[in-house]
């Protein structure tokens, strides 16, 4: 047991860390943000380390509930990652309503992440999932006194509690006819026959992990929630709990239910497709940026489902690598956005209000081009490589319809993203006056260079990524 | 020279010009454009000077492990440099064109051509199947700004339809192109070309990679973007777009499809012919109704891309020889046709044809090269569009004779459209005062027609120095087609030469018989 303990340092150091920083709030008080700052990003730097100090360590803890490998190591870097950027972008939002919560709710988020991200078992998966979910309810309502924001949470929370039913539904049925929780069990049960029982556990269980990754049709929460809560923690719901729902789809789906791959291939092939055309589609008509990049997120959760669908090693690097450069791309978007206010100091979100950003702010609607090209997969900008990726795994699996019909949808995506670059560059300036200044530099920092990374940079680190996907595909075959 | 990576430094110099363009400002971003496309035209010029004709197929071959699963390769044939040269030749004359024209965001402008400039030149450079698709698709960023924010009043319109319909033609071939690499198990475009795919799959490869080719070229029916496109693109848009960027679909069935997939271009070579038939002919009568002159030339490209493929589907040495030549007097001769076109525009700002006339009495000189560049087009000997239109239609002859002579229709359809519009903009009555008003050329504008002309007359009178570099290339191709090769309908053989009846001297009925007759 104390053994144990010393693998899973990351979720001990937050644990720890998150509750001085809930301390530290509440006795110097919600004023010293910079205080309790530090000490939640100190405490995500540790884990990180901590994380990086265990890579290469393969084994299980606590009577094999928990697994410390490289796949969960490489999700929580990002998730640590995209938890850090939210917690250092927030003060200057809330704009003095900032308080010792905000971190501290991110932080045990984060636990809750890398809890599901490593879980080898159906109870620690569901304790991680709702771990992140109660703290993320709360995050969605987080500025109590704006009725966008209260709605968003109770949405949120009334949906995901239905999913959570869902799940854990799904978790019993699973539980019942294979008479166990362990991911390893229950491969070795769904390899024989499988009975009508397990089917609809199978079902039930996929679909309470599709509403967490938004896939259509579990996605009505989404453009809600994303465009209700306050900008810093839609940054992170569109980050951090996207990579870690989707690894925990993947060990579910390849670790669990590896052997019975004509039970879940189909499903995950429909929700692929389904998300992929919805997200396109819906996203046409939408006039908040918000809601769009909500669209967005759908649409290439859409994606990385189809190189899940495949099912191969190669399928999960993909998988894996699309991550990766996708919470980079959306956390750039989403900083842009955070920086788009106008003469008075007041977000803007209306697409329309955007129009001849380029002439105000040209390196800004340069770097909004860059990652909006990006996440339409246009060559030659990074955005590009794991959509070929996941691609060449369907198409390796002998999934080629779906591969051809995922990527001629993709060109229903690409006509929204062109047309916000379009308002950008092409049309006349609009009345909304874009001040310069006031970026934090860390936010400049940050989309400067996730916009030069994703330009052509990014090619370079391909066997850099290579590596580490497949070392952590690796581990789940 | 070997071993100096001169391709690298031809795509590097117009990228460090366009990253310049962007923070120098306005003023100065025209000359650091002028400079960088000029430089990398002096460096095709010490490329060109250094080809070894007859030598290795591909020459300045470069390879940087870079990316992992695909490289940074990089080298030419003749073909790929010919119309490298194209590209370089044509973008220093671009950026002058649009010297004065273009007065908003130059900076970003100039930029958008130099990145198009690489984007371009890489295309014809990329040895690797996952680099070259990267260039070709890069291509669709820049000129989407390029149309949508310096282009006409229906500009985004345009953008939009340029955009999303070469992008719905491209990703069908990077489908096929994830299918190749998985049963090649490589992406190195010089073992592919020799790569024997299994007939069946070649099928469907080869449909996969015409979708997408098809849309570039354009052929018919899917050339509706073209006439859009050009309209609302500025003149240099507008030039860029018909000098090069139509030439990629062409280099694409030559350098892709045809030596990749013999077996299925010989069995689907139907679908090539018949839509070329169909374009030379519906293409150049639409021609024929345009009221704006743009449009005009823009569906007469469509005309003179479809007898590029039918010339390239002949599968023989004068076809494709014919086709390449073609490609490149078309690359010239439509950027200066859509030059002589905005050189009015930008006097009068109207494209309407009913608006001009009588442009010979007060702009002679501008007449003279209009007058060259139209019958360029029509491809009169002498001009370098007569050279490319017999060689191809001699090669479409022997593999099909009505193909020929369908094709043979659109060069006479050709000269009826060229030729009315020239009557209509250049000849008849002067009598609108503010087109009395407009200057003929200027310096400027000097500096760009001569050029042009210079080319369109040489490779006309001595196409030898273009068709040299290419010729083996060719040869290659033509071997690699041969087994798949269909029978033509034309029954070419030497006659019988009958004896003379001697009479006068017998020396010379001996030598008659012995003759090459």
């Amino acid at each position: 047991m104390t053994a144990d303990l010393a693998l899973v340092w990351p979720e001990l150091i937050l644990t720890i860390g998150g509750l001085i920083t809930l301390m530290l709030g509440t006795f110097a008080g919600d004023r010293q943000v910079g205080l309790y700052q530090l000490s939640s990003l100190l405490t995500l730097a540790a884990a990180a380390a901590a994380v990086v100090a265990l890579f290469g360590i393969e084994t299980t803890v606590f009577s094999g509930t928990l697994s410390v490998d490289s796949f969960g190591g490489f999700a929580k870097l990002l998730i640590y990652a995209a938890s850090f950027v939210c917690i250092v972008i927030a003060p200057r939002f809330f704009n003095g309503g900032m308080r010792a919560e905000y971190p501290t709710l991110i932080l045990f988020a984060a636990l809750g992440m890398g809890i599901m991200a490593s879980s080898r078992d159906l109870m620690t998966l569901y304790v991680g999932l709702e771990l992140n979910s109660l703290a993320a309810y709360v995050l969605a309502s987080f500025m109590r006194t704006d009725e966008r924001s209260s709605e968003a949470g109770l949405k949120y929370f009334v949906l995901g509690a239905l999913a959570s039913g869902m799940l854990l539904y799904g978790i019993s049925l699973l539980y019942g006819f294979t008479g166990t929780t362990d991911f390893a069990g229950i491969a070795k049960v769904l390899g024989g026959e499988l009975n009508i029982g397990l089917i609809f556990g199978i079902v039930f269980v996929l679909a309470g992990l599709g509403f967490k990754i938004s896939a259509v049709p579990f996605h009505m929460w989404t453009p809600d929630v994303y465009e209700g809560a306050p900008t810093p923690v839609t940054t992170f719901f569109a980050t951090a709990p996207k990579v870690a729902a989707m690894a925990l789809l993947t060990r579910v789906v390849i670790d669990a239910m590896g052997p019975a791959v004509g039970a879940w291939q189909q499903i995950v092939i429909f929700l692929s497709l389904a998300s992929i055309i919805l997200g396109a589609v819906g996203a046409i008509g939408q006039k908040n940026i918000k809601r769009l990049l909500a669209y967005s997120s759908i649409n290439n959760v859409g994606f990385m489902l189809v190189g899940l669908a495949a099912g191969t090693q190669q399928g999960v690097e993909g998988v894996l690598t699309y991550l990766l450069v996708y919470m980079l791309t959306t956390l750039g978007a989403f900083l842009v956005v955070i920086q788009l206010r106008d003469a008075n100091g007041n977000q803007v979100e209306s697409i329309p209000a955007l129009a001849g950003l380029s002439q105000r702010r040209p390196g800004l609607a340069a770097a909004m081009a860059v990652f909006l090209f990006s996440l339409a997969g246009i060559p030659p900008l990074f955005g590009f490589w794991p959509k070929y990726l996941v691609f060449e795994a369907a198409v390796n699996a002998n999934l080629v319809p779906l591969a051809v019909a995922g990527i001629v949808a993709s060109v229903i995506g690409a006509f929204y993203y062109i047309a916000i670059i379009k308002t950008m560059y092409f049309d006349d300036k609009s009345d909304t006056e874009f001040p310069k200044g006031g970026g934090a530099i860390v936010e400049d920092a940050v989309i400067t260079a996730s916009a030069l990374w994703l330009s052509v940079i990014g090619y370079l680190f391909i066997p850099v990524l290579a590596v580490l996907s497949a070392s952590a595909a690796a581990v789940l075959f | 020279m070997s071993g100096f990576p001169i391709l690298s430094l031809m795509l590097a110099v117009p990228l460090v010009g366009a990253i310049a363009c962007l923070f120098v400002g306005d003023k100065m971003s025209r000359f650091v454009a002028l400079g960088a496309t000029l430089a990398t035209f002096v460096l095709g010029c010490i490329l060109w000077a250094n080809f070894d004709i007859g030598g290795a197929q591909w020459q300045f071959t470069e390879r940087a492990d870079l990316f992992g699963r695909f490289q940074w390769a990089l080298g030419i044939d003749g073909m790929a440099l010919m119309l490298i040269m194209l590209s370089v030749f044509l973008m220093p004359l671009c950026i002058l064109a649009s010297w004065d024209a273009i007065k908003q965001r130059v900076g970003l402008y100039m930029a958008m051509f130099l990145i198009m400039e690489v984007v371009m030149i890489g295309v014809f450079m990329a040895q690797d199947l996952l680099l070259f698709y990267i260039f070709f698709e890069a291509g669709l960023i820049p000129m989407y700004f390029i149309i949508g924010i310096w282009g006409g009043a229906n500009r985004k319109y345009a953008a939009f339809k340029f955009f999303l319909y070469t992008l719905l033609g491209s990703v069908l071939m990077l489908i096929a192109m994830i299918a190749m690499i998985a049963e090649a198990g490589t992406t190195d475009i010089p073992t592919l070309l020799n790569y024997n795919f299994p007939p069946e799959m070649q099928t469907w490869l080869w449909l996969a990679f015409f979708a997408s080719l098809a849309v570039k070229m354009p052929m018919w029916p899917v050339h509706t973007w073209l006439p859009d496109a050009h309209v609302q693109a500025p003149t240099a848009g507008s030039m860029i777009l018909a000098g090069v960027l139509l030439k990629l679909g062409s280099y694409g069935f030559l350098r892709f499809m045809m030596p990749m997939f013999p077996d299925a271009s010989a069995q689907l070579m139907w679908i090539v012919f018949g839509l070329s038939m169909i374009a030379v002919v519906y293409t150049s009568l639409v021609a024929l109704v345009q009221s704006d002159m743009k449009k005009l030339i823009a569906y007469s490209s469509v005309a003179h891309m479809a007898i590029v493929t039918a010339g390239l589907f002949a599968f023989n040495q004068q076809g494709i020889e014919g086709a390449l030549i073609i490609m490149l007097s078309h690359g010239v001769v439509s950027a200066a046709l859509f030059f002589c076109v905005g050189v009015i525009y930008d006097r009068l700002h109207t494209r309407e044809i009913d608006r001009y006339g009588g442009l010979a009495v007060n702009m002679p000189a501008y007449a003279l090269f209009f007058m060259l560049f139209t019958m360029a087009s029509i491809g009169l000997p002498g001009t370098s569009g007569f050279v490319g239109e017999f060689l191809s239609l001699a090669g479409i002859y022997e593999a099909s004779s009505w193909v020929a002579f369908v094709c043979t229709t659109g060069i006479i359809l050709g000269a009826a459209y060229m030729l009315y519009l020239y009557r209509r903009v250049v000849f008849g009555e002067l009598t609108k005062d503010d087109v009395k008003a407009m200057p003929d050329l200027n310096a400027r504008e000097w500096t760009i027609m001569v050029p042009l002309a210079a080319v369109a007359l040489w490779m006309g009178v001595y196409p030898e120095s273009f068709l040299a570099p290419m010729r083996g290339d060719v040869t290659t191709v033509v071997a690699r087609l041969a087994p798949a090769k269909p029978a033509g309908d034309a029954h070419l053989a030497a006659g019988k030469p009958k004896t003379a009846k001697p009479h006068g001297e017998t020396a010379h009925g001996s030598s008659h018989a012995g003759g090459v007759q």
